[in-house]
């Protein structure tokens, strides 16, 4: 006990403890707690925020009735799924269809094994990170072809085909633009890595977020990746394995209950696994906006408020709301629930400000905001695009998205090199070309 | 142009495959499918997701609307008419009351024809908002629905003052109209037409130039000018595959030849065209409607009809252009108080056939756009 007590401190003193080093188990363990719990949360909230913009962005209002705004409404419909009659239907093959859910929730929460939130809050620090990362996050691709099969019925067949046709093919384009960031690694001072918080290091390092490096090669890269990540994870305009209009459901028509929504929360946690790794290879991970511009202790100060300042800002929105809440008895719970969570939101940002707090939590805050964004992305999409059918998803996927994805390889391949060996491959090169046009014209 | 005479009649057996090959799969779309607009059964049969063929049941909304009609009055039956394409009553409404008008040889007062051509109009557009909202969900575009929807409203807002009901209206009655229009029922369409003009442009900014849209719906479900003729297709499906064709120009009824509008057609006949078509057809009744409710003429809204409908002992046809096809209805008389058979031609019945040929070698994706862009109502076509 003393031994975990002492250990404890030391982590409280020195910041030397890093996700990965020796004997970091105890801390590895809490991180899995607080992801597992944080990614929970994080479902439930994305939960709420898409039916809200999906609904403003359709001139309607969403969930309205459960809580304020329905902001009990995933709560609700969490327990209506928990509390469903579990069908198996009688054709299924029940073991495969019950183990199915289950891989693909494995597949997306172990992702999150090795995502970053910040230089010292990671579950750990693996020198593989973003290899296991596409590897893992590949594997539910096996959870959806099993759900497909054992539920033995066409739709859910369909959908499993289309499924695992689609991730495998998108997989490609999205392996070489990963590779393409990697490249851009091996320019800072430790040289080339794969690891996760290597890959963000670098990045400060090199001063500048993968995106705008070798512009416009990192804006290509991140647009391959953030075309291929929406096709990874199922979602509009490339929900063609649940396409309701065609197949109702796709590869869950047949699930209903507690494992229909596990398949809901590996969609959803799959998103926020490919969002981190957007933001960590091209957004510069944790690091907050100019860390090398605009750093000294002024700046930093003044960047370590954010977050505490954008609780505050979420706070009085809810304050302003509760005000306009309509004044009628009927209404009172709801206002002092609008009122509470107000509070609550106001508490935490409060606590943000605390110093000492401050300075840890800004990473996690940076990393989260980042992701934020992608999760708007996705519910815009969703809101924007119809849908692709399959064979145009292929043709995107293979004769576009593939041979930007090689053309951008070779040129951030050369553009690497041109720092050391300029004469000996980039003239001749250029040369080459030169001639060649000669030669057709 | 295409003479129909020159036109034969299509071959359309299946394929010389055994209908259960190994290599094939059946897939039973609906009757309680999502994307088939009601309990429409397609029995596709898939080559991986290539359709080889398919094959329409229908009849699981069948009421039997016809074989009611023989045991109604003239003026019983009217309202059962609304029940068949419900989403443009009035337009079925216009054609029953028509036809029997013409059996009866009695002819609607001015005044009541300008009303009943802005209420059809005003129901073209609620039709037409309908298709594009459920078509572009279909096709996976989720938002359009919403905007469709929030328009329509207005419209069946205006139905509703006018005649209490949003939806089966029953708005008009053989000899003309029940009710004279509310006060402000011309104000109310005017700002309507205000107000949609600039929503249809912003429909037309969510689709019509968009990439993924254009990638569905262009060269889905091509069918040619004499196949359509063929096999009997008409509305908006026929005026999309270049058959200038409308029943409002070609045999007008109402007063429709006292309003300058155009038919819009297009050329390849694929569900873009279509989507064009009918996009322009909403911009060219908001035209019908500007110019009817600026002449509307003063005077009765209900012409002499004996209170005991009697027509006498004889037999007629009349069609109209609902919004998605010829609607007609062939009615004959005994001389008694109930016809002695009422024949409706339903316009999305007659559409549906085209299916089989719009979806051949086409993807399974295709047949819900094909189905949507059909505009067909299962309540019209099972009656």
């Amino acid at each position: 006990m003393n031994a975990i007590i002492d250990y404890i401190q030391s982590y409280l003193r020195t910041k030397d403890v890093t996700p990965g080093g020796d004997g970091n188990i105890f801390w590895a363990t809490v991180y899995i707690l607080l992801v597992f719990v944080g990614l929970s949360v994080a479902v439930i909230a994305m939960n709420w925020l898409e039916r809200k913009i999906l609904a403003h962005m359709q001139v309607r209002l969403g969930p309205m009735r459960v809580g304020p705004h329905g902001l009990l409404q995933p709560i609700a419909d969490a327990i209506k799924l928990l509390l469903k009659e579990d069908i198996i239907p009688a054709e299924a093959d029940a073991l495969v269809f019950w183990v199915a859910p289950f891989i693909v929730v494995l597949a997306a929460f172990t992702v999150f094994v090795v995502v970053p939130f910040g230089p010292e809050h990671a579950i750990t620090d693996m020198n593989i990170g973003i290899l296991f990362m596409l590897g893992v996050s590949s594997l539910s691709v096996l959870g959806i072809v099993t759900a497909g099969w054992a539920s033995n019925s066409h739709y859910p067949l369909i959908g499993a085909l289309r499924s695992s046709a689609q991730m495998v093919s998108y997989e490609v384009a999205m392996g070489l633009a990963v590779v393409s960031a990697i490249m851009m690694t091996s320019l800072g001072e430790k040289g080339g890595t794969l690891s996760m918080i290597g890959i963000v290091e670098s990045q400060y390092q090199q001063q500048e977020w993968f995106l705008f490096k070798f512009f416009p090669l990192g804006v290509i890269a991140f647009g391959i990746f953030a075309i291929a990540m929406v096709a990874e994870t199922n979602r509009a305009p490339f929900d063609l394995p649940e396409a309701e209009s065609e197949l109702t459901a796709g590869f869950h028509t047949e699930y209903s209950g507690f494992r229909w929504s596990l398949f809901f929360l590996a969609e959803y946690s799959a998103m926020i696994a490919v969002s981190s790794i957007a933001v960590t290879l091209w957004l510069g991970g944790w690091l907050r906006p100019f860390p090398n511009a605009l750093s000294g202790p002024t700046w930093e100060l003044a960047f370590s408020l954010v977050p505490g300042l954008a609780f505050v800002f979420l706070a009085a929105m809810c304050f302003y709301n509760t005000a306009r809440m309509p004044k009628h008895p009927l209404f009172r719970i709801q206002t002092m629930g609008l009122a509470g969570f107000g509070a609550l939101l106001g508490l935490i940002g409060i606590v943000l400000f605390l110093p000492g707090v401050r300075e840890r939590v800004q990473d996690v805050f940076w990393f989260a905001a980042k992701v934020a964004a992608f999760m708007y992305l996705y519910i815009w999409y969703r809101g924007t695009f119809p849908r692709y059918r399959f064979d145009q998803l292929m043709r995107v996927g293979w004769k576009v998205l593939l041979p930007i994805g090689l053309g951008l390889l070779i040129c951030t391949g050369l553009w690497v090199m041109r720092v050391e060996v300029w004469h000996e491959v980039i003239v001749p090169a250029w040369l080459g070309c030169i001639g060649l046009l000669r030669r057709i014209f | 142009m295409i003479d129909p005479k020159t036109v034969s009649p299509l071959d359309l057996d299946t394929p010389d495959k055994t209908f259960l090959d190994a290599n094939e799969l059946v897939i039973n779309m609906g009757p309680q499918h999502p994307a088939t607009h009601g309990v429409l059964r397609v029995i596709l049969r898939l080559d991986g997701e290539k359709v080889m063929g398919l094959e329409c049941v229908i009849g699981y909304l069948h009421r039997g609307v016809e074989k009611i009609a023989e045991n109604r009055t003239y003026t019983m039956f009217n309202p059962y008419v609304d029940r068949m394409d419900y989403v443009a009553a009035v337009s079925n409404g216009l054609g029953y009351c028509e036809a029997i008008e013409k059996l009866l040889s009695v002819e609607a007062p001015p005044r009541a024809q300008y009303i009943r051509v802005i209420l059809t109009e005003l129901n073209r557009m609620a039709s037409h908002q309908l298709w594009l909202g459920t078509h572009a969900l279909d096709i996976g575009a989720i938002t359009p629905l919403f905007y469709t929807f929030r328009d329509r409203e207005e419209i069946l807002k205006i139905f509703e003052k006018y005649c209490g009901a949003r939806l089966t209206t029953h708005a008009f009655r053989i000899g003309g109209l029940q009710y004279e229009v509310y006060d402000g029922f011309e104000k109310d369409v005017r700002s309507f037409v205000k107000f949609v003009k600039p929503k249809i442009d912003e429909y037309e900014e969510l689709l019509t130039t968009n990439r993924i849209w254009l990638e569905r719906t262009k060269g889905v479900g091509v069918i040619s000018g004499k196949d359509c003729i063929a096999l009997g297709v008409t509305g908006p499906v026929l005026r999309a595959s270049g058959v200038q064709w409308d029943l409002r120009k070609a045999q007008p009824y109402a007063n429709y030849k006292n309003f300058e509008f155009d038919i819009p057609t297009g050329k390849n006949g694929d569900t873009y065209d279509r989507y064009l078509v009918r996009m322009a057809e909403m911009r060219q009744s908001l035209r019908i409607i500007e110019q009817a409710v600026e002449g509307i003429p003063e005077g009765p809204v209900m012409a002499k009809v004996p209170k005991v409908m009697k027509p006498p002992v004889g037999e007629v046809y009349h069609s109209i252009e609902a919004p998605k096809g010829e609607l007609g209805y062939f009615v004959v008389s005994d001389g008694s108080t109930q016809p002695y058979r009422v024949r409706v031609r339903p316009p999305s019945f007659v559409n549906l056939q085209a299916l089989d040929l719009m979806c051949r070698d086409q993807l399974v994706a295709d047949v819900i756009a094909v189905i949507g862009t059909l505009d067909i109502v299962l309540g019209e076509v099972d009656r």
